[in-house]
């Protein structure tokens, strides 16, 4: 039972990394209908930003986090306007093939620049070093970190979608991108703005996944973007509700076969989730059928 | 004159004969000490490469369906290949090997491609990439597979020539499959898969189809790596690998299976250039699949195939008086 707990706790952490990545791939996919590829390359490079902050500006967590968040909207954009909007009528796997060169582009530069080796954050020093033992379940202030952080990025995150202006102009865009654009809203710009906050959320992720594991390197990205992506489509692709649900499914299940299976096949059994779920419901969790019109 | 069209048309007899002087002229290259064995291992990659090329331009070419897992495929062919040839190390364990991979690979083909084909969409490219990480992970944890380290000493059975008859045999037959009704179908669904299903074309079964026979020649090119470079292991099969097929193929042209022949020729002369710098390596292919997206999308040669017919046409263009236009 303890051990249970123990793996719940340590679900939920890394469930909300995997959550924070998994609204990019979800908010972009809703807007355009492309898998992002380069997304979990923001990932690594929001991880990167975080690193040189901590390391050798002697920043604490939260600026290193904001720096880093305000280096991948930039980033991310960039993107968008270099490599994404001239083929916005396109055929979409034109898109997608551009977004797996982008990905790689960001992963080869990086690996180019930093070299392959993997890196190590900084140790935290303070409140945050430290440990709460509740009987036997051992919970590290890391974990509360990245969970607060989460919850208050997502809640941000939904008070921009259902409350401002921009937010309601996203979720025109992503219903009816001709018809919003009738109404006068600026196409253009509210898919910049996604891939901001997507690119935002991804930035803050690297650095708590740089926090939680210690470890950094240019591949980092690629699988847990991918299990990112899973967790997207598990919870229905283009809901935010259902990636952040879908988030903490993927990181609990990995944790729970990583301690209680093998932990070599823990990738292979979310990837064998994702095609379950395109067998059994393949508009996700919380998605509804629809039938594509003529 | 109808009966007399037969196999021995002027266009494929011209056909049969630039293969065997292909052949010929690469072998008298080899002969006289041109091509050298450092070269040769170029040409065994450009052969290798044109069938999972050619194999994944069938499936995204001219189907129009997404697959990221190629390499999972070749590691299936190649996997197979390897230990069938390690415990019969015949020319009978070869073939065997040959078959038995590429028909395994066909039938996780089945496995992957039914569920996920009837949805419209890229899921295919996310589902294909997970079932390659997913073959990469089961073969890194097999005792059958020697595991991360791999398996060594493989014996090799093919040269120039074995590799040189795969090769124009996946050409031939899978360029006769696109010119057949089913070939047709399939690039109907390429075109548009509604107006495809509205035209009473199964496109489940077509789209399954290309995706199975696609992974039946990557399973031929597998367990011809296998069988050719002694030496497997599960890292070799990774996403990057997925990732060169699909550059030759766009770099060529999606739908051209000649354009697929050019990239894989192209890309295995940069590449053996660039050998020794691979971190330049993949960003020069990142770059060329960026590139190509944005400003040529149709890749080198677009859907067209090069043909003598191309060279009538570009000849008619100069001299517009020559002979009528045949339809």
């Amino acid at each position: 039972m303890e051990q249970f707990l123990q793996q719940v706790i340590n679900g939920i952490s890394l469930g909300s990394i995997y959550a924070l990545v998994a609204l990019g791939y979800t908010m972009v996919y809703g807007i355009i209908n492309l898998i992002n590829f380069a997304h979990c390359d923001i990932y690594m490079i929001g991880a990167y930003v975080g690193y040189y902050c901590m390391t050798f500006l002697g920043l604490g967590v939260f600026a290193s986090l904001v720096i880093s968040m305000a280096a991948c909207v930039v980033i991310g954009v960039a993107i968008e306007k270099i490599a994404y909007k001239p083929l916005r009528n396109s055929p979409r796997i034109t898109v997608l093939i551009t977004a797996i060169g982008v990905s790689l582009f960001l992963e080869y530069v990086t690996m180019f620049f930093m070299k392959a080796n993997v890196r190590s954050y900084p140790p935290l020093t303070g409140i945050l070093a430290e440990n709460i033992n509740l009987g036997s379940i051992f919970i590290s202030m890391k974990q509360i970190l990245i969970v607060v952080i989460t919850i208050v990025l997502v809640v941000l995150l939904q008070i921009i979608v259902r409350h401002t202006k921009l937010g309601k102009a996203m979720r025109a865009v992503s219903l009816d991108k001709d018809a919003a654009e009738l109404m006068g809203i600026n196409v253009n710009n509210t898919i910049s703005f996604t891939f901001a906050l997507g690119s935002a959320l991804a930035g803050a992720a690297g650095v708590l996944v740089g926090i939680y594991y210690n470890s950094i390197n240019p591949l980092m990205g690629v699988i847990p973007g991918l299990k990112a992506f899973v967790a997207a489509v598990f919870g229905g692709i283009g809901l935010i509700p259902g990636a952040f649900i879908g988030g903490y499914f993927i990181g609990a299940v990995e944790v729970f076969v990583a301690g209680y299976g093998n932990s070599m096949y823990r990738d292979a059994v979310v990837f064998a989730i994702l095609i379950v779920i395109l067998i059994v419901k393949p508009a996700g969790l919380l998605g509804k059928n629809t039938r594509e019109k003529v | 004159m109808r009966e007399m069209k037969s196999i021995f048309k002027a266009s494929n007899v011209v056909k049969l004969v630039f293969i065997v002087l292909t052949y010929l002229l690469v072998q008298f290259l080899i002969n006289i000490g041109i091509i050298t064995d450092y070269y040769q291992t170029t040409l065994a990659t450009i052969c290798i490469n044109i069938i999972l090329a050619v194999s994944l331009n069938l499936v995204t070419g001219f189907t129009g369906q997404f697959s990221l897992g190629h390499a999972g495929f070749m590691a299936i062919g190649a996997y197979a290949c390897a230990i069938i040839t390690l415990k019969n190390p015949t020319y009978a364990g070869f073939i065997q090997g040959v078959a038995a991979g590429a028909i395994l690979s066909a039938i996780v083909g089945v496995a992957v491609g039914l569920p996920t084909l009837r949805l419209r969409g890229d899921y295919l490219a996310i589902a294909t990439l997970g079932m390659a990480e997913i073959i990469r992970i089961i073969f890194t944890n097999l005792k059958i597979t020697n595991g991360a380290a791999g398996l060594q000493g493989i014996p090799r059975f093919i040269n120039w020539t074995w590799l040189f008859v795969f090769t124009a045999a996946t050409l031939i037959i899978i360029s006769n499959f696109i010119k057949s009704s089913h070939g047709r179908a399939c690039i109907a669904i390429r075109e548009d898969e509604i107006a495809a299903e509205a035209m009473g074309i199964n496109t489940t079964k077509y789209k399954v189809a290309a995706f199975v026979i696609g992974a039946f020649f990557a399973g031929v090119a597998g367990a011809l790596y296998a069988s050719y470079f002694y030496f497997l292991k599960p890292n070799i099969f990774n996403f990057a690998k997925s990732v060169d097929i699909l550059v030759i193929v766009v770099l060529g042209g999606m739908g051209s299976l000649t354009g697929s022949v050019l990239g894989a020729a192209i890309l295995a002369l940069i590449s053996t250039f660039l050998q020794r710098f691979s971190e330049v390596r993949m960003i020069i292919y990142s770059l060329i699949l960026i590139i190509i997206m944005l400003f040529r999308p149709q890749g080198i040669m677009g859907s067209r195939e090069l043909s003598l017919s191309l060279f009538k046409r570009a000849a008619s263009k100069i001299e517009p008086k020559v002979g009528k236009e045949r339809s």
